[in-house]
């Protein structure tokens, strides 16, 4: 099978490249192995913070609205982070305060979002909280399986009843300016946090959960209906297990799936993330690329990988796959001609695009501008 | 070394990194809160289970086996083999007559066949369904798949020798169903292989691949066939055929569950069990081709089954229907109808089936179609009585789409 384009990785970063070549008429398929990082979306994209409109129409165009505004956004544990662009569920506030009086509310059996640690933190900071769980009959079926009792699960009950935690809410505000609930809400109807914010007489406050993340969910759906709606071919479950590569540039991919059928193209996109995804791999010597066997820049010594404090930065987060400055994959130093890298395979070796999601996105959408670029000349 | 042997199994449950992403996926778990869910069920109740089979959980049943978490699992687990493989080693409850009824599917088509109108009439009947229902809990609600008075091996034997004279040769694995209920598959199959000038010939008499047998716990029956299938598939490789398929369900079986399910080696047939859509399209690729109707004109929706998506080649279909002048075409979001082979057809499942599938109702419904297409056969039994709409094979709207004067 031929394509202009094929991307390895259906995540944030494949999905971006994707839809942006599609949208100028390029033919793509999309290789993802199982699923990926959006499923652990927290709302935001830290540190993108020049020309966010062209972001922001992708994303409306596919159904999923941004808003930006750098200040900070409430985390679980009651603290406050930078950011600058987030789903319109996330709240991002100018200065790291919510008001002085909240009330969070979450569900009997939740297990997934920590109320106590919320109220302590934003305690700490001379806020006073209030906690409420509510005792929901329509999650009681839920409850038969305590382990089951997970996000996703709740805001597909939600979906439909969310009306009815509104009416409770109101029910139970006293002097609260702020109301604080979990993410799960609005998994196929966007439009739901924001119903909830109009019933509600006080500011609301969407705060993570434990994964699976909702908000992150539905991006992944709303981007890869888009994706498949301008024509693209998202092959799902598949991996990518080798590739054909000749005097310095891509022929085609090997997968599991469509074994001796090959993938061939004009261009090639490495978005397969890091170790989580297994885009990239590490044994005790040495931290690699699997597929291509690309650069992996890396201390040489395994003892400088990490530092033994565990909850400091740990370096290996750093390492990625080398490119040259216009994002083409190195390997034994020389650039392969028709092959990119973008997303967290790169690690942080261009901290100037930001970490996670901000990096998945600039670098997806530096690609797809070159890539159209070239194939115009 | 005993610690080895604690924490390994073949279906690697010691990858799961406890992500939680496959319960997300899980179509049971929205509508069935008595199922623990793939992440419990598959690789946390594996090391428990590795322990003491104490721990083994009879909800295990409530798994439709639509392997939808091992697609989405993000480190490779294999989820539902686990939980299927763990209902094969450790559920010892002797199988229901009507499980063993309802998996018994080339048994019931050879013992319908000759009476197909009768038996058609019948099952159709308000008072058969009320009895089937109170003698085995099979729900009165469905539609039952109608038998043909003839089967498709019938017919291939009366056109061997037309299709022996074709130079280029392929064999095909049709199926219960082909042979049974809808051998016009089988026969649109042959129209486009013919156009392309290939001929068609049977294997040496195989059987059901066992699917259904695999997942109501019938597991020496379901080996029995395996052994036999993959001997008639080597028979044919020998000769250097390919074999095609038409139904995304045999084809896994044949070629992924046979090994990792039933431990029957078919190492040496596995790359030549192929859809026949992949087939096409890539002879399609290599420069054949095929003259399309100059006025056909279809809305087409195409639904991916859980099997197929599995397999990894919707694709194939896809390509192949997008390529058919005037076929308007859109790709329904992936889901689970909720039939699942026999699954839906108990009457203890039949309301979490239908909820399952809704999503994918409601929006057949919307996208309004003239058509769904889909390459399995209970899918399109599911679909058809829940929305109304036609299913049909992507071969046959294929065969439908394309001139051949050859046509009989």
């Amino acid at each position: 099978m031929k394509f202009n384009t094929v991307i390895i990785g259906g995540g944030l970063a494949g999905l971006v490249a994707g839809i942006s070549l599609q949208k100028a008429g390029r033919s793509t398929a999309i290789i993802s192995t199982g699923q990926n990082a959006l499923h652990f979306f927290s709302g935001s994209f830290e540190s993108i913070e020049e020309a966010p409109q062209r972001i922001i129409d992708l994303f409306a165009e596919a159904g999923v609205r941004l808003h930006y505004a750098p200040g900070v956004r409430l985390m679980p544990m009651g603290t406050f982070k930078k950011s600058t662009l987030s789903l319109e569920d996330i709240s991002l506030l100018p200065e790291p305060k919510i008001g002085s009086k909240a009330l969070i509310v979450s569900f009997s059996g939740y297990h997934d979002f920590f109320c106590s640690f919320l109220a302590e933190g934003l305690e700490k900071q001379g806020m006073s909280c209030r906690i409420k769980m509510l005792d929901l009959p329509e999650l009681e079926k839920l409850e038969q399986s305590p382990s089951e009792m997970r996000s996703v699960q709740i805001a597909r009950t939600m979906d439909r009843i969310w009306e009815n935690v509104v009416r409770e809410i109101r029910m139970l505000l006293r002097d609260e300016d702020t109301v604080i609930l979990p993410q799960v809400f609005g998994l196929r109807d966007t439009s739901i946090p924001d119903r909830i914010r109009q019933g509600i007489p006080a500011q609301v406050i969407f705060t993570g959960t434990l994964p699976p993340s909702v908000p992150g969910i539905r991006t992944q759906l709303l981007l890869k209906r888009r994706y498949e709606l301008l024509g693209g071919t998202y092959l799902m479950g598949d991996e990518a297990t080798g590739a054909h590569v000749h005097e310095g540039s891509v022929h085609s991919i090997v997968t599991h799936n469509l074994g001796n059928h090959f993938l061939e193209a004009e261009n090639f996109i490495l978005a397969t993330g890091a170790y989580f995804s297994k885009g990239l791999r590490s044994n005790p010597f040495q931290i690699s690329e699997p597929i291509f066997g690309l650069d992996v820049e890396q201390a040489a010594e395994r003892s400088d990988w990490y530092n033994p404090e565990f909850m400091r930065e740990q370096p290996y987060m750093k390492y990625g796959v080398a490119t040259d400055a216009t994002l083409h994959a190195l390997k034994d130093g020389e650039p392969i001609k028709n092959l990119y890298a973008i997303g967290s395979i790169l690690g942080e070796t261009h901290s100037e695009m930001g970490t996670g999601g901000g990096l998945a996105i600039r670098s997806a959408l530096a690609v797809a501008d070159q890539i159209l670029k070239t194939s115009e000349e | 070394m005993k610690l080895q042997e604690y924490t390994s199994s073949s279906h690697n449950f010691e990858e799961c990194m406890k992500c939680t992403v496959c319960t997300a996926y899980c179509p049971v778990l929205q509508v069935n809160p008595l199922y623990p869910g793939p992440k419990q069920a598959g690789p946390d109740g594996e090391r428990l289970r590795l322990k003491d089979p104490f721990f083994f959980n009879y909800a295990l049943k409530y798994c439709l086996n639509c392997k939808r978490c091992e697609v989405a699992c993000p480190s490779g687990v294999k989820v539902a083999d686990l939980i299927q493989a763990a209902r094969i080693k450790y559920d010892n409850a002797p199988v229901k007559w009507r499980d063993r009824l309802l998996a018994s599917t080339d048994f019931m088509g050879r013992l319908a066949r000759p009476v197909a109108p009768i038996a058609n009439a019948v099952t159709g009947l308000g008072v058969t369904k009320t009895m089937m229902d109170a003698m085995f809990k099979i729900d009165h609600r469905r539609t039952f798949p109608k038998y043909s008075p003839y089967s498709f091996e019938f017919w291939m034997g009366r056109h061997e020798k037309e299709q022996a004279a074709f130079s280029e040769q392929v064999a095909y694995f049709h199926g219960c169903y082909v042979n049974y209920n809808y051998p016009k598959l089988g026969k649109h199959l042959v129209k486009i292989l013919n156009a392309l000038g290939v001929g068609v010939q049977l294997l040496d008499k195989e059987k059901c691949c066992g699917i259904a047998m695999i997942t109501n716990g019938m597991k020496t029956e379901a080996t029995k066939h395996a052994t036999h299938n993959v001997e008639v598939l080597s028979k044919a490789v020998d000769k250097g055929l390919m074999v095609l398929t038409t139904s995304s369900s045999c084809t896994l079986t044949l070629r992924d569950e046979y090994p990792s399910l039933l431990g029957v080696d078919n190492s040496g047939v596995r790359d030549f069990v192929m859809m026949a859509t992949r087939y096409i399209y890539e002879k399609l690729e290599k420069g054949a081709t095929l003259r399309f109707k100059p006025d056909y004109k279809k809305k087409v929706a195409y639904h991916t089954p859980c099997h197929m998506e599995k397999l990894g080649w919707g694709v194939f279909s896809e390509k192949l229907l997008r390529m058919i002048p005037g076929v308007e075409f859109t790709m329904l979001d992936s889901a689970c109808c909720g039939i699942a082979g026999t699954y839906g057809f108990k009457r203890e499942n039949y309301e979490a089936s239908q909820a399952i599938g809704q999503p994918l109702f409601d929006q057949i419904k919307s996208v309004n179609p003239d058509v769904v297409a889909c390459d399995c056969e209970t899918c399109k039994w599911q679909i058809e009585m829940s929305t109304g709409y036609t299913v049909m094979n992507p071969i046959s709207i294929l065969a439908e789409a394309i001139e051949y004067e050859k046509e009989k």
